[in-house]
Order: C-alpha cells, then sequence, then structure tokens
C-alpha cells in the first residue's frame, strides 16, 4: 500500500512550548489511522498543521505526492484532505439540506463560481445527493431544519456527512465522538465502519478506547510533542511505553 | 401546492410589478401619492435592495455605500454634460463608474471583517466626501454641487442637432421628460428589473453560499471555498445598486452634491434595511419607504396643522397634544424616525418582515393547527 500522507520531521512551537517535535507519520491508503495522546499531547495541533490552519516550523506534509505546507485552507480542501471539526463547524441559520448542499458545490464549482442567475431549485443532481447523504446518516426526516436548532449529536453526525459528500482522499476526524451519549457513539462507530465512510482512509484523533479499538487498523501514540509508538491495536496494547505515558493513566481515572 | 405557487419567481415578480405600477392609487389614503415622493420611494429602494445583498446575505456592515450613491449622481451628471440629456447613457456609466470604485474600495476594506471592516468603508466614504468637497472641485464643483449649464457640450446630442437656445436643458428617455409622473415610472421600471436580480441572487447557489460565509465563514474556508472573491462580488453588486440610484437621483433632478455622500446617507440605508428586515428581500424596500415616508410627511408638518389635525378633541386637551407632538414633526422628524427603529429593533429585531411573519403566524393559528405546528414540536424536541 502506498502513503497517501506523509509527515517528516515536523516541528511547532508555541512561545516556550514545544508542541510538536519532531513528528513522522505515514497514513496508508485504505486505512483508519487513529492518534491517541494525553491531553495536551499535541493531537489538534498536528491536524491542524496538516489542513493549514497552522504552519510548522520546519518539517514536510506531503499529501498524494504535493507539498501542503504555506497553501490555503480552500485549496487543501481541494486538494482531498478534508477535517471534520472537534466542536461541530456548521452552518447554523441554514437547513440541514443546505449544509450538506454547501460541501456539494464546492466539490463542483471549486473555490469561487459566479452563477447569480441559476436557480437552486435546478440544482437537480446536488439536491438529490444532498438528500441522499443525509439519509445515510439518518437526518434527510429533519432536511429542513435549521442545523443551529438540532442536538448535539445529529450537528456531529451532519459534519460527517458534510465530509462525506466531498468524497475526500483522506477524511480527517478531531474526536468524532466527544461529548456523545454511549448509544450515539456506538451508532457513529457503527457510521464511520461501514458504507462509504467504511471504506475511506481516515484520520481519527480520539480519547475513547473503546473507539479506537472498535475502529482503528493502526494507531499511533503521540505523548509530550513525540510519536512515541506506532502499529496494530494489539501491538500498542502490549508496548509497555505506550501503557507507561497513557494507558495507565488513562485505567486510574 | 399553493406553497410553490408563492414561492414560484414569475407569480412573485407579477404581483411585484403590479403593487409597484400601481403605487400611485394605493399610497393615495395615506398622502404618498405625489410623484416627488414616490421617486424616492423607488429610488431608495433600489439603493436598499442593493445593500441589502451585501448585509443581508454576507452580514458584512458597510457604513460607506453612500459614497457609491454620490459617484453614481456625479457621473450621471457628467453624462449629461458631455454627452446627451438622455438618461440612458448616465445611467449605464452611474452603474460602471460605481462598480469600479466598488471594486476598489471593497478590495480594501474587505482585508478586515467585522468592525473593522465597517470603520474602513465609513473612512473611505468619508474620504470621498472630503475630496468631493475639496480638492476635487474641478470635477464636483464643491460646495455648490455639479450642475448643468446651457454651454455645456452634449457631444452625442450636438450630433443630432439638439440644440438649446434657452434655459437648461431637460433630462430625457428618448423625449419622455423625466419630470413627475414618468420620471417615477421610469425610477420603478429599474425597481422592478433591481429586484428581480436580487431575486435570483437570494435564490441562487451564489446566494446560499453567500448566506453560509455570514453563517460561519471559517468552515467556508476548510468546505473548500475561497470566501474573498464571493464577498468582493457581493460588494460590487451592491456598489453598483447604489450608483443605479445615484444614477437616477441625477436623471430626474440633475444635481450632484457632496452631501449625497456623508455618512448619515450611508446611515440611513443602513436603517432602512434594518428597520424592514435584514436578508429578507421586501423588508429592505419597506424599510425605505417607511423612512422616505416619515421624512417627507412629519418633515413638512407644522404647529398649525397639528391643530388643525387635533381639532375635535377639547381645547386643552388639544393644546398639550399639539405641544408635545410638535417636538416630533418638522425639523423634528428625525425624533419620530429615532422613536420608531427604537421600538422595532426592541421588539422586532427581525425588522418590519418579523412582525409581519408573526401576524401570519397568529393568523394561521387561528384558522388551523397544520403543519406549522407539527414542525415546531419536531424542532422542540430535537432541541
Amino acid at each position: 500500500m502506498s502513503n497517501i500522507l506523509e509527515i517528516k520531521g515536523v516541528n511547532k512551537t508555541f512561545g516556550g512550548l514545544h508542541a510538536l517535535q519532531d513528528v513522522n507519520l505515514q497514513i496508508e491508503e485504505g486505512e483508519t489511522h487513529a492518534i491517541i495522546g494525553p491531553n495536551g499531547a499535541g493531537k489538534s495541533t498536528l491536524l491542524n498543521c496538516c489542513i493549514g490552519r497552522l504552519i510548522p516550523d520546519n518539517g514536510s506534509v506531503t499529501f498524494n505526492g504535493k507539498n501542503m505546507i504555506g497553501m490555503e485552507a480552500h485549496d487543501i480542501n481541494h486538494a482531498g484532505m478534508v477535517r471534520v471539526f472537534q466542536t461541530p463547524e456548521i452552518f447554523p441559520e441554514l437547513t440541514l439540506l443546505e449544509n450538506v448542499m454547501i460541501p456539494a458545490l464546492a466539490k463542483r464549482d471549486g473555490t469561487f463560481k459566479f452563477n447569480p442567475f441559476k436557480s437552486l431549485l435546478k440544482e437537480t443532481a446536488i439536491h438529490e445527493e444532498a438528500m441522499a447523504t443525509l439519509a445515510d446518516f439518518n437526518l434527510d426526516r429533519f432536511h429542513d431544519h435549521h442545523a443551529g436548532s438540532m442536538s448535539r449529536g445529529d450537528k456531529r453526525r451532519l459534519e460527517l456527512a458534510m465530509g462525506l459528500i466531498q468524497h475526500p482522499t483522506l477524511l480527517l476526524l478531531d474526536e468524532p465522538t466527544a461529548g456523545m451519549a454511549r448509544h450515539d457513539t456506538n451508532a457513529t462507530i457503527d457510521l464511520l465502519k461501514s458504507g462509504k465512510m467504511g471504506a475511506m482512509t481516515k484520520v481519527i484523533i480520539e480519547h475513547d478506547m473503546h473507539v479506537v479499538f472498535s475502529l482503528a487498523d493502526r494507531i499511533s501514540v503521540l505523548a509530550r510533542g513525540h510519536i512515541i509508538a506506532t502499529g496494530t491495536p494489539e501491538d500498542i496494547k502490549n508496548d509497555p511505553k505506550v501503557k507507561e505515558a497513557y494507558l495507565g493513566e488513562t485505567e486510574d481515572e | 401546492m399553493m406553497k410553490n405557487l408563492i414561492k414560484s419567481n414569475t407569480v412573485i415578480m407579477l404581483i411585484f410589478a403590479a403593487v409597484v405600477l400601481t403605487a400611485p392609487m394605493w399610497t393615495a389614503p395615506i398622502g404618498a401619492n405625489y410623484p416627488d415622493l414616490l421617486q424616492k420611494f423607488a429610488i431608495f429602494g433600489i439603493f436598499a435592495v442593493g445593500y441589502n445583498i451585501l448585509f443581508g446575505l454576507t452580514g458584512y456592515l458597510s457604513f460607506g455605500h453612500a459614497a457609491f450613491l454620490g459617484i453614481g449622481s456625479y457621473t450621471a451628471v457628467w453624462s449629461f454634460k458631455l454627452l446627451t440629456m438622455n438618461v440612458v447613457p448616465a445611467i449605464i456609466l452611474a452603474v460602471i463608474v460605481s462598480g469600479i470604485f466598488a471594486l476598489i474600495i471593497g478590495y480594501l476594506s474587505l482585508r478586515r471583517s467585522g468592525i473593522y471592516f465597517s470603520i474602513l468603508t465609513l473612512a473611505f466614504a468619508q474620504m470621498a466626501y472630503s475630496l468631493a468637497y475639496s480638492v476635487l472641485t474641478p470635477i464636483t464643483n464643491g460646495e455648490t454641487g455639479l450642475q448643468l449649464e446651457q454651454q455645456d457640450p452634449r457631444v452625442i446630442d450636438s450630433m443630432f442637432g439638439v440644440v438649446v437656445t434657452d434655459g437648461l436643458p431637460s433630462t430625457n428617455l428618448f423625449g419622455t421628460l423625466m419630470s413627475g409622473y414618468s420620471g417615477f415610472y421610469v425610477a420603478a421600471a429599474f425597481l422592478i428589473f433591481a429586484f428581480y436580480i436580487s431575486l435570483k441572487i437570494f435564490r441562487s447557489p451564489f446566494g446560499m453560499k453567500l448566506l453560509a460565509i455570514k453563517s460561519n465563514q471559517t468552515r467556508m474556508k476548510y468546505t473548500g471555498f475561497n470566501t474573498k472573491p464571493y464577498l468582493l462580488t457581493a460588494f460590487i453588486i451592491s456598489g453598483m445598486y447604489a450608483g443605479l440610484a445615484g444614477g437616477l437621483l441625477a436623471s430626474i433632478d440633475p444635481l450632484a452634491g457632496a452631501e449625497r455622500m456623508q455618512w448619515t446617507a450611508s446611515g440611513e440605508v443602513v436603517l432602512m434595511t434594518i428597520m424592514g428586515g435584514v436578508g429578507t428581500l421586501i423588508g429592505p424596500l419597506l424599510g425605505a419607504g417607511i423612512i422616505k415616508y416619515l421624512e417627507n410627511i412629519f418633515s413638512a408638518l407644522n404647529k398649525s396643522e397639528l391643530t388643525e389635525i387635533f381639532s375635535f378633541m377639547p381645547e386643552w386637551l388639544q393644546t398639550i397634544v399639539v405641544n408635545i407632538s410638535n417636538v416630533f414633526v418638522g425639523e423634528g422628524w428625525h425624533l419620530t424616525l429615532g422613536a420608531l427603529f427604537m421600538l422595532i429593533v426592541i421588539f422586532l429585531p427581525g425588522g418590519v418582515m418579523e412582525g409581519v411573519t408573526k401576524i401570519k403566524d397568529f393568523i394561521l393559528g387561528i384558522f388551523g393547527k397544520g403543519e406549522d405546528n407539527r414542525t415546531a414540536e419536531i424542532e422542540g424536541e430535537a432541541k
């Protein structure tokens, strides 16, 4: 399998804090790769360095053979790397249907298109695709509701739908189940495992070990800005360094 | 079925055109059926509808749109002076020139968002105003304002052998003079056209993307949209609307003064849009109508007229009422406007249109607990 995303020697400091230290990570095509680590280990910083929200001090981020560093967020999206945020980033004033149509339009129209005389009613292809995607996430019956009025769990599923409709080459998920009730978490795990979502290459940042071990093909453990281990769930479970740095701590909680 | 019918563009445009063109009739009961005021309704309606494309869809609050109104007026008057007294080239040029200025001012102002964007637009408009008053006097004729003169070249007119011998020439649309009701109908035709464009934009993917930028601009960037050109396009379109309104103002009264660009004029269109309902199709038009109506009717009232209006009251009460209401009319009409604006913003943050929706829901609630209630219940559950 080929590497779809290669992070090499990435460093990032905030003032005196060395958030990422010489991070190397390869994401293989088709895998679900979980990044775990205690709070403040640098997981979100690492994702932000990939999608253009932060620029690493040095090192390289190569996606599909292209250098991503310094690229604008919207160009990174069109390169095929799509991020789903930890706190749901949706369009609260728009309906669920519109929320999903927007990313579908981005896929079709590119970064800018001026079509003020085209009627939305004639966007049947986009409309159908959006409805089908909402149906995949069991949200179609709420299609005309304002996204802001939905529950947190629904908002997160909506954001997954917004990511999925763009058919990304790589989907970056930042704690997709944080703040969800157990049954919602399980429903989300099923969603991420099956169908179109299941086949997609994914990077998941997650605290919940249940989620990580249900989904991940490989796991990388980040602690104090270092990747201390990468391997299959079995390897990680038995790695003494990981036990010391991470798993031990969580079991005490 | 009924809902779809109401939503259809053609039906909306037919109703809209009918309402606008019959305005001289239905404004009679409120005493607004004179051409001067009707022209203002239509022209400031265009200004507000255009402003709403920027403020209503993208949420970017510009405090400098009067600059484009002024630029449109100056351009139109120059077209009358240099080319022809026909209003068509004047209006086209007004739209183009104000569009160019909107491109420049918008490009610079949109480097910032929120309050900084508002301040930048305000600064540019005040700059335009000061320049028109001082260093640009050769172009703007400073304090006096740009006026027509009998010896103006009017190249196109003289090519067709139109010679003005006595007095000033009048603006016309292929021969029809732009004064009185014909002026209103020309402005009304442009209003209908402007409203149609706005309706199309509101209901296009482009318009939906603008709304999404207002809702969550960061998300738009990570969704793969370059938001800058979207915002700039909306800014230019609304600047062109303002230019059209300015051009029409000059077409009806061929005089352009710098005070048209002052910040109070920019503030007025913000008031119109908020009062009527930001982001609604009709709201800004209603706001423009309300403000222009108050301005014309209330500012024209005086003490003796008030005494007449309240003559049915006992004398002691009449004196009190007249003295109190006298503060709110004539020079004091701004006080009425201010009070009304406060009432609307406090009780109907969505403007007059929110009031209309509330009344509509109330009536629907009486006549049938139909679909609307069910959706509300589901929404309640979701919360």
